[in-house]
């Protein structure tokens, strides 16, 4: 499973590539992996704030639906029409293309609480030890 | 919980294919292997296998098969010839829907009932209790392995793996996979061309490895369940239950009126079919982005008139499909309508059913 180094992870399976107060927010490649073809995203317009841990959207596969939750509170600069038009691009390219949101941040000391590849690694290997139980 | 999960005979080969399994009416059941969609489209477009061992497989033999098994079901199996196979249901006294199921006349004396995993139980009881003396039951679902091959090339790869001449759409046959008897059934569900094959489960892994060396694809649940909708054909305890009658269904042709024989919630059925039909089972296509699921409120005119009993995404129309019994005056294809997916309205019209017809070689 692809886990870049240079990016913060939550536990509900997002990455965040952050520059100053601006953050790019996507799904982790595990994730579209679990969720297998996703086939529509709603995800929240530019000028939303969002708040840490709050419902921000949601993603389908041909499954199952799941919500997307904020991994950091901030203010939605971007949406990424492009993997919404072609939902397919999160499954192909989750840390490149297939990116969700971009935010400028509220309080950039969340940052801090955001998992490193190592740590979120840890996390999702002990996932898949549990599904495969 | 997992732990009273019966796994499939064939399980550790599925592992070794890389399936992702689930729970499934009592069953560790693979879902998906590469991945739904793709699966979707080998499907349609060559060929795909499904191991669909944990279907139930009763076996009623003996000089009193037939009549015994006609009053256990709706439809007149013993009009059946040796070597056709129909689709009928199993109604309780008050004709409610028990179980959907396909009845195959192997011979004078002997048939095969294939019914769903969940309802497995339910169907030996009530074929069971319809005995008479000259007719038994022999359930073979934990001895042998029932795959479905599935795509427009099913008959030719067949027929290079196998002995006999292969029965026609809707018939089947006593081949052989080596020096093995094999059961083949020209049915499935899917919507195309394909063949239901039982063997013994020696037989039926090797089976299952020939039809994958020669590049079919192995499918699973998720796939299985797209196919199927696509071409609108019914999941029992989706889109049938007790609460729904035949007719509405759109499954008239699973139930035998006219040859006067009492089976299982006949006097019901037949009041039932006296009556207009209110509302009908309709095909649904949305017109936006977003997914329709079960249970999401159908709306008309501001006004909820159903809720979805199938729905998901199309990968063949690249949109979201679905069913839901819609009163019979906004049946008419065209009928505009909202689904409501979680406080967002998505637009849906009532399209012709199927949603998918393959181009008929057989």
């Amino acid at each position: 499973m692809n886990i870049p180094s240079n990016l913060s992870f939550s536990k509900e399976h997002e990455w965040v590539r952050s520059e100053e107060d601006i953050a790019v927010i996507g799904i982790t490649d595990y994730a579209q992996d679990q969720l297998g073809d996703i086939v529509y995203l709603d995800l929240p317009s530019i000028g939303t704030e969002l708040t840490q841990a709050g419902k921000m959207g949601e993603i389908e596969s041909v499954k199952a639906v799941s919500d997307l939750f904020a991994p950091l509170s901030g203010e939605v600069l971007e949406v990424n029409q492009a993997a919404i038009d072609a939902p397919e691009t999160v499954n192909e390219q989750p840390y490149g293309d297939g990116w969700l949101i971009k935010i400028r941040l509220t309080d950039a000391a969340q940052l801090d609480a955001l998992l490193s590849a190592e740590a979120y690694d840890e996390l999702i290997t002990r996932e898949m030890e549990e599904n495969t139980d | 919980m997992t732990d009273d999960l019966r796994s499939l005979p064939l399980d550790a080969l599925h592992a070794e294919l890389g399936a992702r399994f689930a729970p499934f009416a009592g069953w560790r059941m693979p879902v998906q292997y590469a991945g739904i969609v793709e699966e979707h489209r080998a499907v349609r477009e060559r060929a795909g296998v499904f191991d669909v061992s944990h279907m139930g497989r009763i076996y009623v033999s003996g000089p009193a098969a037939a009549q015994s098994l006609r009053a256990a079901v709706t439809y007149d199996v013993a009009s059946l010839a040796a070597g056709e196979a129909h689709y009928a249901l199993m109604c309780d006294d008050g004709g409610g829907i028990l179980d959907d199921l396909f009845v195959y006349r192997m011979a004078a004396d002997r048939f095969l009932v294939v019914n769903n995993a969940a309802n497995a139980e339910i169907g030996r009881e009530q074929i069971g209790r319809h005995l008479v003396d000259g007719a038994e039951l022999d359930d073979r679902q934990s001895t042998t392995v029932m795959l479905a091959l599935q795509g427009p090339a099913s008959a030719e790869i067949l027929s290079g793996s196998v002995n006999g001449e292969l029965p026609k759409r809707r018939r089947c046959a006593e081949l052989s996979f080596g020096a093995a008897p094999l059961f083949a059934c020209r049915t499935g569900y899917t919507g195309e061309d394909g063949f239901e094959l039982i063997a013994e489960v020696e037989a039926g892994s090797g089976l299952l490895s020939a039809l994958l060396d020669v590049g079919v694809t192995p499918c699973g649940l998720g796939a299985r369940d797209t196919l199927r909708l696509e071409a609108a054909l019914p999941l029992y305890g989706n889109d049938i239950d007790a609460t729904t009658n035949p007719w509405e269904a759109g499954l008239g042709f699973a139930v035998s009126l006219d040859d006067g024989v009492d089976f299982a919630g006949r006097a019901a059925l037949e009041a039932t079919y006296a009556l207009p039909i209110e509302r009908k089972l309709a095909c649904l296509q949305a017109q936006g982005r977003g997914i329709m699921r079960p249970g999401l409120p159908v709306l008309h005119g501001g006004q909820t008139v159903a809720s979805m009993s199938s729905g998901g995404f199309s990968p063949l129309l690249g949109v979201s499909i679905g069913m839901a019994y819609l009163p019979v005056e906004l049946t008419e294809h065209g009928t505009e309508l909202e689904v409501d997916v979680r406080g967002k309205l998505l637009a849906a019209s009532v399209v012709p059913r199927p949603f998918y017809r393959r181009r008929k070689t057989s």
